[in-house]
């Protein structure tokens, strides 16, 4: 497999021509209202997977009480299966940084904190250098391109490799330097957040949309992709195809064209969403990869008619029922449940109507569990058991 | 609960979100309309739907949820359905400041409530027949409550973890967590003393100590409060019953049991009675009846204390005024609770020479009964087996510190919780509601009011100030019925003054004096006021008193379970309304303690005798441990 360079991959979005600084001069140019503004009209969600109304989150931080607020950055890309944010990290900082400076100006804050997976520990030399870079050319620090109200600073902060620290309030909690567990919400972290002051907490991909969106426009963003799902989407495309990798597609391709995009086949099932996504068999390979159909946050594994769909979910499950930060009951205990469901399904030695307990279970865990990762770790057990025969 | 400086994290801490008082609900959005199980009502603006539930008749299960403690929201077993929201919400974690449409009993509901319950008892290695909680456990409660007659998921049936049999006063049993985290909010949060997290993630979490160090090794001050609060009995004391009883049938050892005032203010609770029933004087009978050979009222040794740690304390002041020494220590911090003693011993060692050195009652009446009582009924010291019922879990820690054994054998042989005494009332099988009433036996008799009010937070300084006011003016304080109302009630810290005039000849040092005294509860409290005593902001104060648990004694970690601010209010009720039903209600007119200066401590208070009985020394312990 050869290796991609910068300069090979294209995009109608992210992966298009931008110069540092680009998106800032003009940020400061229309000011915080229209890019407020631009960034409704281009309707543009969180690409951590939840899928939040980027526009709406800055603006509750905007408007939340209080003179020191925080933008943060989500780099704990800890999802199985999604790379992408590795990509960008590396290869595109110029759009992370400025679209972090755009939104720091945009909701009042004067600190940005990337959050920087354990794992990326070897990026953060070159990203403190590209930091050292921008602020010689005083593209970050005070008054930032000599504008006297506004001054900004980004620090990299290491996480240590626990899975729900992609969690935006676990993330908080980790920085601040608890344990790594998920909060109560309400409060949310635009009024409550880090050190409980307003934060936002923005994934890297949507970070890297907006310095294009605010030199473009909204309207122009929104005309790709679907309605309900506008713009592009990075996807982290991983498992038996000839061309794994990171693609920028327009959101509503189908999973069709994405199997043929990547050269795959013979493709059995497709996980959408990564271990706490969707799988998807082939009768359903014409939905669209989209927040109202196949939702992800990037991570799209391809397994072949040779994989043993049992094997795949016993491994998701025992990533979850060690992930789990364990301080609530339904993912804490749940998740050990299903995990020993999969098995007795793969002995053979299980009983029908306990297989049917444990899916009722899994339903009670997507609804009662604290966090998005209890309440999305049951959706491998239940799409896998629903699409593939393998309940006898 | 809801401090801004508490240590706890903010996954645990209270809401952000300060709800209207009472007293405020009047004014313009103090309220706000909701709608529960689709009746119209309002609320406060800021409650938890919990609490809204509450104040309207509607029953929610919890079981991470405490009262005394910041919010956790990890059992989920409170869940209920709230309109706009895909997920159900924790009703102990989620204010109301919209107006909400709320459903509580809906076939989801139930149905994750009960999935919720069978996963805790998959994780809960308990057999209910043999465990001590058997009857007053919150999991086996709610186990009923939603008619679990199976395991659906599996049950645990070897224990995972080893007893934590370590500490003296606290039993660690690991396998039977349910890791609802009360006891670490209550170590982190409400104490303050931070001995219990929960370590690793996934189907490993538990909780544990530093470097999973057995409790004995850690800074654990032993007050038991996690005890309290745990819905399980992953976390009880260590019960001497067993030993007890093979002491009392052995009919070669002469067993004399006191009991203090906090436990024969609750121990009713464990007698199906509402909070607030004093049961002194049935307990009394009880005792003997079960078969000890003497009844004493720790009350007694409270006033010895009185009169020990009061005089200790006009000498010190006598010291600094008169011959001008400057190394005393003030102000004097009190010394009787042995969770505060530990405490400062572990976080404060450099300033344990504030602390008075008087031994607690507990502990000075067990070297009095091994000494003078031996003496007087003519039996050999180590032949009497001195049992000490107490509201206390650290009491246990205290009775077996090496230095306590003023006769050459420990003061005091066993501590035994109300909780444990109220085991072996039942196991004697006797009713204790139902016991004629019987007084304290002799030579000690009945006791004070000031030695009584030892009990509740603020207890010690109005029974100090009831005496050292007396003593230095010859008069009694001026407060309506000697009862000093600024040192009650349950604020955290409370401040005052009684200014001295009018001094008898001997105490004119003191003329003009305004004597402050500052009193204190909880752990986390009493380091508020040493980080005042570091800063330097107590140096016009003269009496401080601290009790390491909530509401002082009659919250203490032995005593019976649930502990709540109404429960203890009521527990307080009771010792005050039998102080002020009393006699004698100074320590320095109980005529038993006259006696005993006058026959046997000689010297006087803090004499020679005393000071070889009834005083002690401390020990740096630091916080690190070897």
């Amino acid at each position: 497999m050869n290796k991609v360079t910068k300069q090979q991959r294209t995009g109608p979005v992210i992966f298009s021509q931008y110069e540092r600084g680009q998106g800032i001069r003009k940020a400061f140019e229309i000011g915080r209202e229209n890019i407020l503004y631009e960034l409704r009209e281009s309707k543009l969600k969180g690409r951590g997977g939840a899928g939040f109304p980027t526009s709406m989150k800055w603006m509750l931080a905007a408007a939340a009480k209080g003179s020191e607020k925080f933008l943060v950055c989500n780099a704990d890309e800890g999802e199985p299966g999604t790379f992408k944010d590795r990509v960008l990290l590396t290869e595109y900082p110029e759009l992370l940084f400025d679209g972090m400076i755009i939104g720091g100006f945009t909701i009042g804050a004067k600190q940005g904190i990337v959050y920087l997976r354990g794992e990326y520990e070897y990026m953060k030399d070159n990203l403190e250098e590209y930091l050292e870079d921008l602020k010689k050319e005083n593209l970050l620090g005070s008054k930032i391109m000599g504008n006297e109200n506004f001054s900004f600073d980004i620090e990299i902060r290491l996480g240590s490799g626990a899975y729900v620290c992609g969690e935006e309030t676990a993330l908080i909690e980790s920085l601040e330097g608890h344990r790594g567990e998920s909060r109560n919400r309400p409060p949310y972290p635009v009024n409550t957040g880090f050190n409980g002051r307003p934060t936002s907490v923005n994934n890297v991909e949507t970070l890297c949309a907006v310095p294009h969106i605010v030199l473009k426009g909204g309207s122009w963003y929104s005309k790709f992709g679907t309605n309900k799902s506008t713009g592009t989407k990075l996807f982290s495309v991983s498992g038996d195809c000839k061309n794994p990798g990171v693609y920028e597609l327009r959101w509503g391709t189908t999973i069709n064209e994405l199997l043929v995009l990547v050269g795959a086949k013979e493709t059995k099932a497709v996980q959408v969403g990564g271990a706490s996504g969707v799988c998807i068999p082939e009768n359903q390979f014409n939905r669209k990869l989209a927040y109202e159909d196949a939702s992800t946050g990037g991570s799209i594994m391809i397994f072949n008619k040779d994989r043993n769909m049992l094997q795949v979910l016993e491994n998701f499950m025992e990533f979850f029922t060690e992930e789990s930060c364990g301080q609530c009951t339904p993912c804490r205990a749940g998740n050990v449940k299903l995990l020993e469901g999969v098995k007795m399904l793969k002995s053979g030695n299980y009983k029908k109507e306990y297989i049917d307990s444990l899916k009722s279970l899994a339903k009670t865990m997507q609804l009662s569990s604290k966090c998005g990762l209890g309440q999305s770790s049951p959706n491998p057990f239940l799409t896998i058991l629903e699409n593939f025969s393998l309940i006898t | 609960m809801n401090s801004k400086e508490s240590r706890a994290p903010v996954s645990q801490k209270g809401l952000a979100v300060t709800p209207v008082k009472n007293s405020d609900i009047s004014t313009v959005g103090g309220t706000i309309s909701i709608e529960i199980n689709e009746k119209k009502v309002s609320v406060p603006f800021g409650i938890t739907i919990l609490e809204a539930c509450k104040r309207n008749k509607i029953h929610i299960p919890t079981l991470c949820y405490h009262p005394d403690l910041c919010i956790a929201g990890v059992c989920r077993v409170c869940v209920v359905e709230v309109e706009g929201f895909r997920t159900l919400q924790a009703a102990c974690a989620f204010p109301i400041t919209s107006p909400l449409k709320i459903k509580t009993s809906t076939p989801q509901v139930r149905t994750a409530r009960r999935h919720i319950i069978d996963l805790l008892l998959s994780e809960h290695s308990g057999e209910c027949y043999s465990c001590v909680r058997n009857g007053n456990c919150e999991l086996q409660s709610l186990a009923q409550e939603y008619g679990v007659d199976s395991y659906t998921f599996g049950h645990v049936s070897q224990p995972k973890y080893e007893v934590d049999k370590s500490s003296t006063a606290v039993i660690r049993d690991m396998s039977k967590c349910i890791l609802c985290k009360r006891c670490v909010r209550t170590c982190i949060d409400l104490q303050e003393v931070g001995v219990l997290e929960a370590v690793d993630k996934g189907d490993k979490t538990r909780i544990g100590t530093f470097l999973d160090k057995p409790l004995a090794d850690v800074i654990c001050i032993s007050c038991g409060q996690c005890i309290n609060r745990c819905p399980t009995a992953a976390l009880h004391s260590s019960d001497p019953s067993d030993e007890i009883w093979k002491a009392i049938d052995d009919p070669n050892k002469h067993v004399v049991i006191q009991t203090a005032p906090s436990p024969r203010a609750s121990i009713g609770e464990l007698f199906d009675l509402e909070p607030g029933n004093s049961m002194t004087f049935q307990l009394n009978t009880a005792l003997r009846r079960i078969g000890f050979d003497a009844v004493f009222d720790t009350n007694f040794a409270a006033d010895l204390t009185i009169m020990e740690e009061g005089t200790e304390l006009l000498l010190r002041l006598k010291k600094l005024l008169v011959e001008k020494d400057k190394t005393v220590k003030l102000p004097q911090f009190t010394s009787c609770s042995p969770g505060w003693v530990t405490f400062i011993e572990h976080f404060y060692p450099e300033y344990l020479d504030y602390l008075s050195t008087a031994k607690s009652p507990q502990q000075m009446f067990g070297a009095v009964l091994k000494t003078f009582y031996a003496a007087q009924v003519g039996i050999d010291a180590k032949d009497i087996v001195s049992v000490a019922v107490m509201p206390c879990s650290a009491k246990k820690f205290e009775c077996n510190r090496p230095e306590m054994n003023a006769s050459g054998y420990k003061d005091v042989d066993y501590g035994l919780t109300t909780r444990e005494m109220a085991k072996m009332i039942k196991e004697a099988g006797i009713w204790l509601p139902e016991m004629p009433k019987s007084h304290f036996d002799s030579p000690f008799g009945d006791a004070s009011g000031a030695g009584l009010i030892f009990g509740a937070t603020g207890g010690v300084m109005e029974a100090a100030l009831r005496t050292v006011y007396e003593i230095v003016t010859g008069r009694e304080v001026p407060f309506e019925g000697l009862n000093i109302t600024p040192a009650r009630g349950f604020e955290g810290i409370r401040q005052a003054s009684i200014k001295l005039e009018n001094c008898l000849k001997e105490w004119k040092f003191l003329e003009g004096i305004d004597f402050r005294f500052i009193v204190s509860h909880g752990t986390a409290n009493a380091k508020k006021v040493m980080e005042m005593l570091k800063s330097g902001m107590l140096k016009d104060v003269h009496f401080v008193e601290i009790m390491a648990c909530p509401g002082g004694c009659l919250g203490g970690g032995g005593q019976p379970i649930p502990t709540t601010p109404e429960i203890r209010k009521k527990r307080a009720e009771a010792i005050y309304s039998e102080d002020a039903s009393l006699e004698v209600r100074k320590s320095h007119k109980n005529p038993h303690i006259t006696m005993l200066y006058e026959k046997f401590l000689t010297d006087g208070p803090c004499g020679h005798i005393s000071h070889k009985l009834l005083h002690t020394h401390y020990t740096k312990r630091g916080r690190f441990i070897k």
